[in-house]
């Protein structure tokens, strides 16, 4: 072995090698427990879910040697060729594509099924760390914008129209590298308070979320404030306002709530205090309020505008189709159902769950897609809140190591793309354990490492290994 | 290098934090809320399916010709099967210990697609093996009932009008993805037609069981519960003592009767005889293949669907050609000797008075004439040539109905053929033929077939001299009050001026005194104007098809009529005793003592044996 294969290999970063691995294992123990079933019993019988995923697996590990022996530099000359060839995938999808599981996004050679829109991620973020590490690349600039905006939103079409919405929305995650490499920081911070209170107002009503906002802002001006009595005083007369003039008007054999909607009230109370409040801002010149106050009422905008759009704009079946995947389908049978029976299963892990292949909720198609999108299901009914919770941190210790190898990277392109793997990681597992314990919506994206399939797998074991690579090389 | 030391520490803070925010709701729902485990180990939802029951299928006058009534499903729950009291399972259903082994087995195989559902594991069990099965339904775990509703039928009445009820197969699945498996569906006649009135709408309970397999309490109390919505009641315009009357006449012969309202086209009388019977309809798939290997095919609609030479009755049509063309008139005689001859043809005839004028060839029947009358209108000097002719005779016909669906709301109508001049430059090649080479078609013979529903559809022609109404059988559906039958007036290509003469020799042939030569005279009715027209189609299989098609009365038509009997001989002898003592049930609402007679013949005849190898 020569010297410089020898610091290849010591250089490697077996840190994130290992945690791949326990993940990988992790995965191919829950599908097994999964479809598990006393009569097929081999380990590698291909006619079950567990069979094919070794063979995925043994491919990864053969994709990640692969990747290990071509030349780093490669990936960064060729990531426009790379891009353009991810791009020209996903079109050829839009012409040869076979229909499977409802969406038509699989490209069929013989036995393979392939799934061009899972592996976007790589060609994206490689082709992104390609633009954006040009020397004369400025991201504050409308050109740099345009750029970034064009890799990341073709593709995202693309994969749109093959109706992969889920994995469509995975090329959002890329905003988190745009932060760190200077976008300012009130954009991705606007877009994610922009989802929650759209997701919020479509999920409760809009009262409750009136008050999420109202409280929110009040907390923030009492933090931001150089003197606390005025918020004070706000909090105290707002409250006072809105809860004593309902009860006054009772006395008096005036039911309020008769005649106006709560939220009505809320509004009419709010009013004088905006008006107020903003007086106030501009004549002492307090941009922190005057910021504040523009955040409450687009919020108030955004959240009457979404419920006028919902409930009037919108036809009943593109209604259903939102619930639907966000989760609140009201139809029992839809995911609705899916949603409920994985809290079951995963809540009747307990602490320490029932034991290997003793889950019973996880057993024959309870939770459907079990192995794909509900794996974490499996995970937790039969490892309980420990396994869970082993394996949630194993993704945390994933990605800071993923952020530290990234911010030692001489070259920006390597710190850049590792970002970009950061993100795509994060995005994946947040959104897919999160539906699974019923926090995020129901958007069918697999888990990374663990899920069942192989373009999944394989994805994902480029996205780290190529970023390994780098790291091992970056001198 | 640019050192963002800030953004990096928030983008990792921004991760551990959403992370931990699982890491909490993981505590929530594995350590503090107990909710999910109890629910877990001994609960399990369970959807009950509340089928709706069909909409009731009504006559003109209120009464119930398709009703509903209760049925019961053992379902099967494969994931929940236990060891169970297997003899007392079969005792219940009366099933024999290897039968109940062969059937669990077959659905230990497909035990995989079924997953968490529940399948039907015995169909419409009786009513007391229902209440025995519930008493002990806790030693049979994994079993439970499913309550529908049938259909059932008070009176046995012609099933091919009516159609039946059967489970959805995959086919009918795979096309209909609104429906799921187990959802019953209406086939054929009217029950497929209205399928999208009559089916109603399912809902479901939502219940949770213990593991004893006993309903605990329902889901959330029912929130998400929904309630089953009854199809929709329609009123047809059959006539049902008049459909009985009509069945009891035809029984013991192969055939169709239709009987319309000239003045709506709505149906009074639809039968196919031999058709389905009803007791075989509520649960029509434990009789499928017996009705499917009966030799008299009862699933073949005949009245709808067969294509008949229309024989005689035909003459009506070409009379009535030959008047608008003006190749003829009422006044023009020709004479007969025992038949039409041209060189080495002969269309034979009956023996009859000669010559005679366009209303006694009506009135007689007589062959010679139409040979005549279909001579002039081919070879009419008007047109350039016999193919321009025939098409123009082509054209006169199909505005009659025929040739065409006429579009009745029950599925499976044929359109039946009327040739052209391509039909015939086909088979002879051009300028291959005369009019002596389709001179069968006169007499309604040769290529030319005709559903009985247009036989009766020409009825209704005669009766309104010149237009008729789209034969239809629903009449309304109250809650649905939207809802209006597809009917459309069409108007044939002859004047109604025409119709008079012809008119009056389809009276003369049913009341024209003996010894005149009245083909019809056993259709006479005491009291009723009858208008008729016998026809005898042959038939090269057997005897002849016996045809009549009739109308009455005269003035402001009440009811037409067309009756065509395979195999039963001449015109007269069977048809036309069939479609005038229905006449006179529906008008008089009786039979005249001096026609008792011919009701007891009518009953006593029976044809079946020509049918029967």
């Amino acid at each position: 072995m020569s010297r410089r294969e020898h610091t290849f290999f010591r250089k490697l970063d077996w840190w994130s090698v290992a945690a791949y691995l326990v993940l990988v294992l992790i995965g191919w123990i829950s599908i097994f427990s999964a479809v598990y079933d006393p009569e097929h019993g081999q380990i590698l019988d291909t006619s079950q879910r567990y069979g094919m995923q070794t063979i995925w697996i043994f491919g990864a590990w053969f994709l990640a040697i692969v990747v290990l022996l071509i030349p780093t530099r490669f990936y960064e000359m060729f990531s426009t060729v790379l891009y353009i060839l991810g791009i020209l995938l996903l079109l050829s999808v839009l012409v040869l594509g076979v229909e499977r599981g409802g969406s038509r996004s699989w490209l069929v050679f013989g036995p393979v099924h392939f799934q061009p829109a899972e592996m976007t991620k790589v060609f994206v973020a490689l082709g992104l760390a390609g633009v954006m590490s040009r020397p004369h690349f400025h991201l504050r600039t409308f050109r740099g914008i345009f750029y970034i905006a064009a890799l990341i939103l073709i593709p995202a079409a693309l994969i749109l129209l093959e109706d992969e919405t889920g994995l469509a929305l995975v090329l959002l995650a890329f905003i988190i590298v745009l932060y760190r490499e200077g976008l300012p920081g009130w954009i991705p911070l606007t877009g994610i308070a922009a989802i929650v209170l759209f997701l919020l107002s479509i999920i409760w009503s809009p009262l409750y979320v009136l008050w999420l906002t109202l409280v929110i802002c009040f907390i923030t001006a009492f933090l931001a404030a150089g003197r606390k009595r005025p918020v004070f005083i706000a909090v105290v007369s707002f409250a006072a306002v809105y809860f004593l003039i309902p009860i006054l008007l009772d006395l008096f054999s005036i039911n309020l709530f008769a005649h106006i909607e709560k939220y009505i009230w809320f509004l009419i109370v709010t009013a004088p205090l905006v008006i107020v409040s903003l007086i106030l801002a501009f004549h002492k010149r307090l941009t922190f309020l005057k910021v504040l106050i523009l955040s409450f009422v687009s919020s108030i905008i955004l959240i009457f505008s979404v419920g006028y759009l919902f409930n009037n704009v919108l036809k009943p079946h593109q209604q259903e189709r939102i619930e639907t995947l966000l989760g609140i389908d009201k139809d029992i049978y839809g995911s609705g159902y899916n949603v409920y029976q994985s809290k079951v299963a995963i809540g009747s892990g307990g602490f320490s769950g029932k034991g290997f292949l003793q889950g019973t909720q996880t057993k024959y198609n309870f939770v459907p897609e079990q192995s794909t999108d509900f794996i974490f299901c499996s995970i937790g009914e039969e490892w309980g809140f420990l396994g869970a919770s082993l394996v949630i941190f194993l993704y945390m210790f994933l990605l800071i190591r993923i952020i530290q190898i990234s911010e030692k990277q001489r070259h920006s392109y390597g710190r850049i793309y590792g970002y970009g793997v950061a993100a795509c990681i994060f995005f994946h597992v947040f959104i897919n354990i999160g539906m699974t314990i019923g926090i995020t919506p129901v958007i069918g994206i697999p888990l990374p490492f663990i899920s069942y399939g192989g373009t999944s797998l394989w994805t994902f074991t480029l996205l780290l290994f190529i970023l390994l690579k780098m790291d091992a090389t970056n001198d | 290098m640019e050192n963002r030391a800030r953004e990096k520490n928030i983008i990792i803070a921004f991760f551990v934090i959403c992370l931990l925010i699982l890491v909490g709701r993981l505590v929530f729902l594995q350590l503090i809320n107990q909710e999910y485990k109890v629910t877990a180990s001994n609960n399990v939802l369970r959807y009950e399916i509340i089928y709706p029951s069909r909409g009731l299928i009504y006559d003109r006058n209120g009464n119930i010709m398709v009703g509903n009534q209760s049925a019961y499903d053992i379902m099967i729950t494969p994931r929940e099967l236990e060891p169970f009291d297997t003899t007392g399972f079969c005792s219940i259903f009366h099933l024999s210990r290897e039968q109940m082994d062969k059937m669990l087995a077959q659905i230990d195989s497909r035990r995989r697609a079924i997953g968490y559902q529940s399948v039907i594991f015995l169909r419409q069990v009786s009513k007391e093996q229902y209440t025995r099965f519930l008493e002990r339904a806790h030693r049979f775990p994994g079993f439970s009932v499913q309550t529908r509703s049938v259909r059932n039928y008070p009176s046995a009445i012609c099933g091919n009008l009516l159609g039946y009820i059967i489970e959805a197969d995959r086919n009918f699945l795979e096309k209909n993805p609104e429906y799921r498996a187990g959802d019953y569906i209406g086939r054929t006649g009217l029950e497929e037609y209205y399928e999208p009135w009559l089916k109603g709408e399912k809902g479901y309970s939502i219940y949770l069981r213990d593991v004893h397999n006993q309903i605990k309490s329902p889901y959330e109390e029912g929130a998400y519960d929904k309630p089953a919505v009854p199809g929709k009641n329609m009123v047809t315009s059959l006539d049902l003592p008049l459909q009985i009357f009509g069945e009891e006449l035809m029984k013991n012969k192969v055939g169709s009767v239709i009987a319309l309202d000239p003045s709506s086209g709505e149906i009074l009388t639809l039968i196919t005889s031999t058709g389905l019977s009803t007791e075989y309809l509520t649960n029509f798939g434990a009789y499928y293949s017996q009705v499917i290997s009966d030799p008299l095919k009862p699933m073949f609609n005949r009245a709808i669907m067969s294509s008949y030479p229309p024989g005689s009755v035909f003459k009506l049509v070409n009379g009535l050609i030959g008047l608008q063309e003006g190749v003829v008139t009422p006044n023009v005689r020709y004479s007969c000797n025992m038949g039409y001859r041209a060189g080495s043809l002969t269309v034979g005839c009956h023996s009859h008075p000669s010559p005679l004028n366009l209303m006694q060839s009506v009135m007689m029947s007589c062959n010679a004439y139409y040979c005549n009358v279909f001579r002039n209108i081919l070879d009419n000097p008007e047109y350039d040539n016999i193919v321009t002719a025939m098409d123009n005779w082509q054209e006169f016909v199909k505005s009659f109905g025929f040739g065409q669906k006429l579009g009745i709301d029950i599925p499976g109508e044929l359109p039946g053929s009327i040739p052209g001049s391509g039909t015939y430059e086909r088979i002879y090649g051009k300028n291959g033929w005369t009019s002596l080479t389709v001179i069968s078609l006169a007499i309604g013979q040769g290529e030319i077939g005709a559903t009985p529903l247009q036989l009766a559809n020409l009825a209704a022609v005669m009766a309104n001299s010149g237009h008729y109404y789209t034969p239809h059988l629903v009449r309304e559906i109250p809650e649905d009050p939207e809802f209006r039958p597809t009917v459309e007036r069409h108007h044939v290509m002859v004047d109604s001026v025409y119709f008079p003469v012809i008119v009056e020799g389809m009276y003369q042939a049913v009341n024209a005194p003996a010894g005149s030569g009245a083909t019809a005279r056993l259709a006479a009715i005491p009291g009723v104007e009858l208008c008729g027209k016998t026809g005898t189609a042959q038939n090269p299989h057997g005897e002849d098809h016996s045809v009549f098609i009739c109308f009455a009365p005269r003035e402001d038509p009440k009811i037409a009529v067309a009756v065509y009997i395979e195999q039963g001989g001449f015109g007269a002898s069977q048809a036309a005793p069939v479609a005038s003592l229905l006449v006179e049930k529906y008008l008089t609402g009786e039979i005249h003592p001096s026609r008792q007679w011919l009701y007891e013949r009518t009953l006593e005849q029976d044809l079946l044996t020509r049918h029967i190898e």
